[in-house]
């Protein structure tokens, strides 16, 4: 089943084009991986999946439905690459809140607490975090509404190897659960823990697949290299 | 709604030093407008009420639109807007978290006024507490339009004197506005503080409560209504 379906995005900015002609499917069920430099239009192609976006034209259609409408905003859940919490309110108020927007009840707040490793702050002020911590109460309120989609803006940035790998580990347990992740990253070396990839440059696709169809197909042993011969073909 | 009003009071029961501010602030200037007329104490029992009821409007005016522009810049209002949350329900939560820090406010001045300080007033002295609370919640919603056209906390803070002290020179407090030049007169006509104003003078001079009373308390909810509405406006969904 097709989580998302995009066909011929456009998206403009001040009148200039962030993004040109974007056509791709989002499997369900998978982690997918959206790489590219930054600048080349991953936050403007996630925030127009998750409706924030002001579009110029093309279709998109998240679970079966237009993009950005009311249903969706219960199932679909976005992170955004700055951490987008109250820096004055503690981890645990700052979840409260949100689950009660979301209608989830306090055992979510424990279970994503414990799922991003946060139980011991959870009574520290957010602006007292780190920033690598602060990363993890914006996921952790991503988590709560046990979403569809998870549509997840660099969400290991700045995070130590041991924490990233347990991230990874988390979105396929999520995906083996059902729910359907795509999460964007400018670092090659995450491609690889990823079901499927969407390459993006200069705001178009450059290429989409798995990572060994990628390696096949371009002849290339590290994702850095895929990256760069697909670059030189264009 | 409610889980809104719970955090915005959350966040500022973390701020002991703006509530401080919001509460001593006004406690002062009133301390001061008593001592400055030391000798003419009809100035102060002219002026003492009204700018008991004005006050909350300028506090909440400067807090929510530094707090909203907050919530603009950090994302968070992103984030809202992607949830299952009406604007009317963050809206109404603010606009309940401030009337409450509102009742605070002018709790604690009236105390003081009505006290130490001797003010009297005419009419009923929780009417002044009443409309200092229908007062902040116009400053409230104007400062949710302020935010949206301000891109940093400086510029946020710059728009108060521009929004807030002609609205206090126009609306009778220094010059009775029959006084004024026409023009000047017709502005005053069209600003909502010149009615809470109004409003605030009658109950200081112990009426007429007619009509005229219930008009000028009606203009000035109204006033905060269609502030309300403006700003909710530049809640956007989708963004550029």
């Amino acid at each position: 089943m097709e989580a998302v379906r995009i066909d011929g995005l456009r998206v403009d900015r001040g009148g200039r084009p962030v993004l040109v002609d974007v056509s791709l499917a989002v499997e369900g069920g998978r982690v997918t991986g959206l790489l590219g430099p930054s600048g080349s239009g991953k936050t403007t192609l996630l925030r127009s999946i998750v409706g924030v976006q002001r579009v110029t034209g093309g279709g998109l259609r998240v679970l079966g439905l237009p993009a950005g409408t009311a249903p969706l905003r219960a199932r679909v859940a976005y992170m955004t690459q700055a951490p987008s919490v109250y820096a004055d309110l503690t981890v645990r108020e700052n979840l409260r809140y949100f689950a009660r927007i979301l209608g989830a009840g306090r055992s979510r707040i424990d279970a994503v607490l414990a799922e991003v490793h946060l139980e011991e702050l959870a009574g520290r002020v957010v602006s007292r975090l780190s920033g690598g911590q602060r990363a993890r109460v914006s996921l952790a309120t991503a988590l709560l509404g046990e979403p569809e989609l998870l549509v997840l803006d660099e969400p290991t940035v700045g995070l130590d190897p041991v924490l990233r790998r347990d991230l990874w580990d988390t979105f396929h347990r999520l995906a083996e659960g059902g729910a359907t992740l795509l999460v964007s990253s400018h670092v090659m070396d995450e491609a690889d823990r990823c079901d499927d990839l969407v390459l993006l440059r200069d705001g178009a696709v450059l290429a989409t697949g798995t990572p060994s169809a990628l390696r096949e197909r371009t002849g290339a042993g590290s994702l850095d290299d895929v990256f760069l011969r697909l670059v030189e073909d264009v | 709604m409610i889980a809104t009003a719970i955090r915005v009071l959350a966040q500022l029961r973390r701020d002991p030093r703006t509530i401080l501010l919001i509460v001593g602030v006004p406690c002062l200037l009133e301390f001061l407008l008593k001592e400055i007329f030391s000798g003419r104490s009809d100035v102060f029992q002219h002026v003492g009420a009204p700018l008991l009821g004005l006050f909350p409007f300028i506090s909440m005016l400067v807090i929510t639109s530094v707090t909203m522009l907050r919530e603009r810049t950090s994302g968070t209002l992103e984030r809202l807007m992607s949830l299952p949350l009406a604007k009317a329900e963050l809206l109404g939560g603010y606009a309940a978290a401030f009337a409450l820090a509102a009742v605070v406010q002018a709790t604690a001045v009236s105390l003081l006024a009505f006290g130490a300080l001797g003010l009297h007033v005419g009419g009923p002295r929780p009417a002044v507490v009443a409309l200092a609370v229908a007062n902040a919640t116009l400053g409230m919603a104007l400062g949710l339009c302020v935010s949206a056209f301000a891109q940093t906390e400086f510029q946020a803070v710059q728009f108060l004197p521009a929004v807030v002290f002609p609205q206090l020179l126009l609306c009778g407090l220094f010059v009775a506005r029959g006084d004024m030049a026409r023009w000047l007169r017709a502005i005053s006509d069209v600003l909502p503080l010149s009615y809470s104003y109004d409003a605030l003078a009658r109950v200081s001079a112990a009426g007429p409560y007619g009509g005229w009373f219930a008009a000028d308390v009606s203009v000035t909810l109204a006033g905060a209504l269609l502030a309300l509405g403006l700003g909710a406006a530049t809640l956007r969904r989708r963004t550029s």
